[in-house]
């Protein structure tokens, strides 16, 4: 009896994972389709705390399943609150890892009772292979977000060995011989399991060590489906549908939508993950060298140029979210409309650290939603553009992308604001941008420079504007 | 060989779920505008929280101190993974509410 009712609510738990998936991917319905998959989440959970029996016997340590979702509950609560919009990346890849951490500890605690009920090589070789590659895939996306979420908070920098690519796939082949060495009984040591997870977490490291950070995104949606894949382990260890279910849809859906992205920034996955984006033999900043000078320009002029034009379009990057400016832009915005200026945003498909950060970020100062135009539909209106208006943007307006092969960054697609009559870049100073390549829109004649915080910046824009 | 054989018709209905399941996977990110990538993925996320299950689990049948111990900080793990996905991608999702005038 017990049983049948914890199968219907694995059964209403896995449909509502489906159902909150599909709702996610429509603006209008996205909040509800969160709320729909926690609640799915939510009885699966206590579900299994109240209803669980294995041959017949409920679960014990009714006290320490409570404190451990206490504690959880309370530091994620906390966590989640208090990240700033502009931290939202590095929060999720955070959270990805505890999830890799938790399925790699399941397989430890597994294993740890194979051996204890004699030697392990007697267990079925099919739990042994589940086991093991709950652990690796668990590992691996633990301390691969760990350092991914260390390059988004930039607190590690991109690194890579020599021979990065030769060590990374040895050490794979190495770690898959061991799994499956032990799995049939070849390797009869129980240590294996903890030679096979400190290998694991290594290759965690190397494999998103030399990934640029520009690349974070993909990796953490990359390393999102590796944790479904784990968490489906798990399903195949308890034969329990609703782990098997939701880590499956995550692995599938996020490998899918970690090949959309790649799309986006028009890159194929093995391009992002070996294509060393930032640094390695490919070393950026290899482009053409760059010849011309760069111009001032001072606010005055700026504002002047900006009230007396037709159609301004502000091209925000993630130094906007940086200095925390999205809310002064947002005014500067409303003071030109006022003066009767045309204003909309550009936004490439990955300003900011993901796909449709920006867009949070926006929207979080109320920018209005319709007043945000995505590439494809702004690049045809940069030509009737008078100033083209780029906060804390550089790559994704560098027009090495469209001709310059030698480039790290050609083949992304850009905006195209050397289109417009004038452009105006905000910057704090020449350093390069994230992908650390020198921009050429810089050295136009078209263009001229405006340093600064972009948050000063703007607000003495905004001061400039009022008073003329 | 004949091992795989015999668990391949074992479980074929398991077999079955999870080839479909990859397809229902794909069906359901194919046409989703650029702007919802990061709360989708933040959202995906929060449901491979499912492997707190088998956190549940384990520190509920734990006995040894080590099953204890690494049973309770795998079932805080999931629970933060689970919690904090559900809150953050709240958060995100808040920004692009209708504003109102």
């Amino acid at each position: 009896m017990k049983q049948s009712i914890l199968d219907i609510i694995y059964m209403i738990g896995a449909v509502s994972f489906i159902f909150g998936i599909k709702m996610l991917g429509n603006p209008e319905k996205a909040k509800k389709g969160n709320l729909v998959a926690a609640f799915g989440m939510g009885i699966a959970i206590f579900g299994t705390i109240f209803l669980y029996e294995n041959n017949g016997k409920p679960l014990n340590n009714y006290a320490w399943i409570f404190g451990g979702l206490i504690v959880g509950s309370v530091i994620g609560t906390m966590m989640a609150k208090k990240v700033k919009m502009t931290g939202m990346p590095q929060m999720v890849s955070f959270f990805n890892g505890m999830g890799g951490a938790c399925a790699a500890l399941i397989s430890l605690v597994e294993f740890d009772h194979l051996s204890h009920e004699g030697d392990f090589t007697q267990a079925p070789v099919l739990k042994l292979i589940i086991i093991f590659l709950g652990l690796i895939i668990g590992s691996i996306s633990f301390a691969g977000s760990m350092i991914a979420f260390g390059k988004l908070d930039e607190k590690i920098k991109d690194k890579t060995l020599p021979l990065q690519q030769v060590i990374n796939i040895g050490l794979m082949v190495v770690l898959l011989g061991i799994a499956f060495a032990a799995s049939f009984g070849l390797i009869t040591n129980p240590m294996v399991l903890y030679l096979l997870l400190v290998l694991s977490l290594i290759y965690g490291v190397l494999f998103v060590m030399p990934i640029g950070g520009a690349d974070m995104p993909v990796v953490i949606s990359l390393l999102n489906s590796f944790t479904g894949v784990a968490a489906a382990m798990g399903g195949f260890l308890y034969d329990n549908k609703v782990m098997l279910f939701g880590g499956i849809l995550v692995g599938s859906a996020g490998t899918l939508l970690t090949v959309v992205m790649c799309k986006a920034m028009n890159r194929s996955l093995t391009n992002v993950l070996i294509g060393n984006f930032g640094g390695g033999s490919a070393a950026a900043g290899e482009g053409k060298a760059i010849t011309g000078s760069i111009k001032e320009i001072n606010k005055t002029d700026a504002a002047v140029l900006m009230k007396y034009s037709k159609k301004v379009v502000i091209v925000p990057g993630y130094g906007l979210a940086v200095a925390q400016a999205q809310h002064v832009c947002h005014e500067l915005e409303q003071v030109l409309e006022d003066e009767g200026v045309e204003v909309k945003y550009a936004i490439h498909p990955v300003a900011g650290r993901m796909p449709g950060h920006m867009n949070v970020l926006l929207a979080e100062s109320n920018v209005s939603y319709d007043k945000l135009i995505e590439m494809d539909d702004i690049n045809p209106e940069f030509k009737t553009t008078d100033v083209v208006l780029i906060v804390g943007a550089n790559d994704v307006v560098n027009p090495a992308a469209k001709n310059d092969p030698s480039s790290p960054i050609y083949g992304m697609p850009i905006l195209e604001v050397e289109d417009a009559a004038h452009t105006i870049v905000m910057k704090r100073s020449m350093k390069a941008g994230y992908a650390g390549i020198e921009n050429e829109l810089f050295y136009s004649s078209k263009n001229s420079m405006l340093f600064g915080d972009a948050k000063k910046t703007l607000t003495d824009l905004v001061t400039e504007l009022k008073s003329l | 060989m004949e091992a795989i054989l015999t668990f391949i018709s074992n479980n074929q209905l398991m077999i079955y779920m999870v080839i479909l399941m990859i397809f229902v996977g794909i069906e359901l990110i194919e046409k989703v505008p650029s702007v919802l990538h990061t709360p989708l993925m933040s959202g995906a996320n929060a449901i491979h929280g499912v492997v707190i299950i088998g956190a549940i689990i384990i520190m509920g049948q734990a006995e040894s101190i080590f099953a204890i111990v690494l049973g309770f900080i795998a079932v805080v793990l999931g629970t933060l993974n689970v919690v904090g996905g559900f809150v953050v991608t709240d958060r995100m999702l808040d920004m692009f509410k209708k504003k109102k005038k």
